[in-house]
């Protein structure tokens, strides 16, 4: 396949399909996976073609899907599983924290966790509540996981055929908002590697740093104070843990301010590592603190109102005019 | 043991292990001597030697009406989704006996830990409909206060309140009082860790708390098969209390068997699992397509089963109930209907400050200064619109 226009959703279902045609070890489950397709459609078609057995629709119980992807991963296979939304992954975080985390080490690196955990998160689709949390830091803080999110179809193709292939346990965090977002996707270029940060776009004034669905707004936001004379970065971070902060790093020797924008709440948010480690790092480079815009520390809020909880293009600006003005 | 030296060796399941893996299911369709009826889908009165109900003409109309109203107001909550007033609706149409039947079990000083489902329980604990709509047009996450009427808020996650209302019945055994508690949940919420765990407390703490199953066949497009491998109401005898199934389309069987698993539990006898079988006939909610993975013609076999007409042909047979109730009835639930119209259309948003309203009984300070950037920031919009 050469490079065609997909939506983000496509992508991943192009993927999983290669994941499962690739190697018989990979197994999808979860509710509704199979004759549904997934809430989402994210494995639509792939029971049909697959069968039962390799694409499983599980009880309706977290901890077990989780627990026995554990056990399937301990037999030699590979699983995909699938949290139907954010809010119901907690069920199954006692088997993700205490278990899938820490096996690898416990065995002292004899055996290997290969699950890959979807998890369809964020808000801006107007759910009901426990659909649009972003719970990513609660992950990320937990080592022996990897925390990824793609922002557009190429990323999301790739991704998981990274995520799938690694050894390690991924949380792979699906920007729900952005599913049917279309973009450039070559099946045949060769990505870079699952933990490393991109350029989305070159700018020298100032960095934004964002992740999954708060990319797109970071170009937006971008693009706005281009017309105001302001040359914007903005990086694509990709993953959450590990952290490219190399990357990072880069952008802030050149542009000497940062930003870091995410939908999850900032108190004690993935901005803040990044703030702490780029302060250390980038000390003498930074003319400006480093400044972060998310969520507030409040439940998130009914659908009416996500609009005024979620950072917009307009959140966005305003921390840059923030910082471009010290 | 290494990934690698396991992933080399071959499958050693045998052809007969996959196919044992394939049989069906042994539940048994929902009739038989296991299934709890007293009102036969055509409408004809049966008895049951343990569920004897003896109801007047009043009660027995109260519940043809309660039903009604519901389907009503269901209904009419299904519109506004299509009209774009209502985020996500998830309709109750096909469980209103399920639901009134052990609705109307209930004392007032009883206790409800509903999934998001339960309008018609919600119905006849005296809570006002359009307060259940908030949440779905989006405006809050519940809108109630759970101790005006006994019920608890709607709970999306799972299978969680299973354990609420088994420690909120422990606190009444505690108190010494009487009352006692009722958890609702579906087929699928039975797969539920939580689920389990609350019938292990229940069971060894003895609580007064009745296990509401409505097995509408269903859980999104993963039928009870996908959930269990014998009839759910067998599982409570694992852990030590009864359980019995009642046919959820009929509304006396299920205020029968209801009522004498209340009285149980009041006696101080403990738990009660209740699986009312039943059928969801709409989508699992306005967002789910069921063509998708269920034939039609199940619907309309259980179309045939509806719980509504089959009170209304006992009613109409037994010269309970005349052209004048029938017609009277219609009119209240058109006014019903334009009333839950009515009063969604004229919803306001909330305040935009209320993300921060609540997020703490005793304060944060941290909130406080948020709500104070918002404040000032969102007011910066208005000065520069000036
Ligand atoms: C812990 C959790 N996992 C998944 C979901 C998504 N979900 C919402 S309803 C539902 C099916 C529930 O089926 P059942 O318990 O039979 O109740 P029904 O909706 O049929 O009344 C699912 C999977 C959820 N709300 N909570």
């Amino acid at each position: 396949m050469a490079a065609e226009k997909m939506s983000i959703a496509k992508a991943l279902n192009e993927s999983l399909r290669k994941a499962l045609d690739t190697d018989p070890k990979v197994l999808i489950m979860g509710e509704d996976v199979g004759k549904l397709g997934g809430v989402f459609r994210i494995t639509d078609g792939l029971q049909k073609d697959f069968g039962e057995g390799r694409v499983i629709d599980t009880p309706l119980a977290e901890s077990g899907i989780v627990g026995t992807a554990i056990g399937l991963a301990l037999r030699g296979y590979r699983p995909v599983v699938e949290i139907q939304f954010d809010g119901f992954v907690f069920p199954a975080y006692d088997q993700i924290v205490t278990q899938l985390a820490k096996m690898h080490a416990r065995a002292l690196g004899k055996i290997k966790m290969p699950v890959v955990i979807r998890i369809p998160y964020g808000g801006g689709i107007g759910a009901v509540e426990h659909h649009s949390e972003s719970p990513e830091a609660l992950f990320a803080h937990v080592a022996g996981l990897k925390v990824v999110s793609p922002s557009n179809a190429s990323d999301a193709y790739w991704m998981m055929q990274q995520a799938v292939q690694s050894d390690d346990p991924i949380i792979f965090f699906e920007p729900k908002r952005r599913y049917w977002d279309k973009g450039e996707l070559d099946t045949e270029s060769i990505p870079g590697p699952l933990h490393k940060a991109a350029v989305a776009r070159e700018g020298s004034d100032l960095t934004l740093v964002a992740y999954g669905p708060m990319v797109k707004v970071c170009l937006e936001a971008a693009a706005a104070a281009q017309e105001e004379g302001k040359s914007i970065e903005v990086l694509d971070l990709r993953s959450m843990s590990p952290i490219d902060f190399d990357a990072v790093q880069t952008s802030v020797e050149k542009t000497g301010r940062l930003v870091v924008v995410h939908e999850a709440p900032v108190f004690y948010g993935s901005g803040a590592e990044i703030a702490a480690r780029i302060t250390e790092r980038c000390f003498y480079h930074l003319e400006a603190p480093v400044l972060r815009v998310g969520g507030y520390h409040a439940p998130y809020p009914p659908a009416r109102l996500e609009d005024e909880y979620l950072p917009g293009l307009d959140r966005v600006l305003d921390a840059v005019d923030r910082s471009l003005a010290y | 043991m290494t990934v690698e030296s396991t992933a080399a060796r071959k499958p050693r399941r045998s052809s007969k292990r996959t196919s044992a893996a394939k049989t069906p299911a042994q539940t048994p369709e929902g009739s038989g001597p296991q299934l709890v009826q007293l009102l036969t889908p055509e409408g004809e009165r049966v008895e049951h030697p343990d569920y004897e109900i003896d109801l007047s003409a009043d009660e027995l109309r109260g519940l043809y009406r309660d039903m009604v109203l519901t389907r009503r107001f269901d209904a009419e909550a299904t519109a506004l989704q299509r009209q774009g007033e209502l985020g996500l609706w998830a309709s109750l149409l096909g469980q209103e006996a399920a639901q009134i039947g052990s609705g109307r079990a209930l004392r007032d000083d009883d206790y409800v830990f509903p999934t998001y489902r339960e309008h018609g329980v919600a119905w006849c604990r005296g809570v006002d409909p359009t307060n259940l709509l908030g949440m779905f047009r989006g405006v809050n996450h519940g809108g109630w206060d759970p101790n005006t009427n006994n019920f608890h808020l709607y709970t999306i996650v799972i299978g969680s309140q299973t354990l609420h209302a088994t420690g909120y019945a422990m606190g009444i055994a505690k108190d010494g009082a009487d009352s006692a508690v009722v958890a609702y949940f579906g087929d699928g919420a039975s797969s539920q860790g939580d689920v389990a765990e609350a019938f292990t407390f229940s069971a060894v703490y003895n609580a007064p708390v009745v296990f509401f199953c409505q097995n509408n066949q269903w859980a999104i497009s993963e039928p009870t098969e996908k959930q269990t491998r014998v009839p759910l109401y067998q599982r409570a005898q694992g852990f030590g209390f009864p359980g019995v199934r009642v046919d959820g389309n009929d509304v006396l069987a299920c205020l029968a068997v209801t009522r004498s698993a209340l009285e149980r539990a009041r006696r101080g006898e403990g738990p009660t699992l209740v699986e009312a079988f039943t059928y969801r006939m709409g989508a699992h909610t306005t967002s789910d397509d069921p063509t998708k993975y269920r034939a039609d013609e199940e619907r309309a076999a259980w179309e045939a089963k509806d719980p509504i007409l089959r009170l209304r042909t006992y009613l109409e047979k037994q010269e309970l109930a005349d052209a004048a109730y029938f017609t009277a009835l219609d009119e209240e639930s058109e006014t019903l209907g334009k009333r839950v119209r009515d009063v969604v259309r004229a919803m306001p948003d909330p305040d935009r400050l209320a993300i921060f309203d609540h997020a703490y009984a005793d304060g944060n300070p941290l909130v406080d200064e948020e709500r104070a950037q918002f404040a000032a920031y969102q007011a910066s919009f208005a000065e520069e619109g000036n």
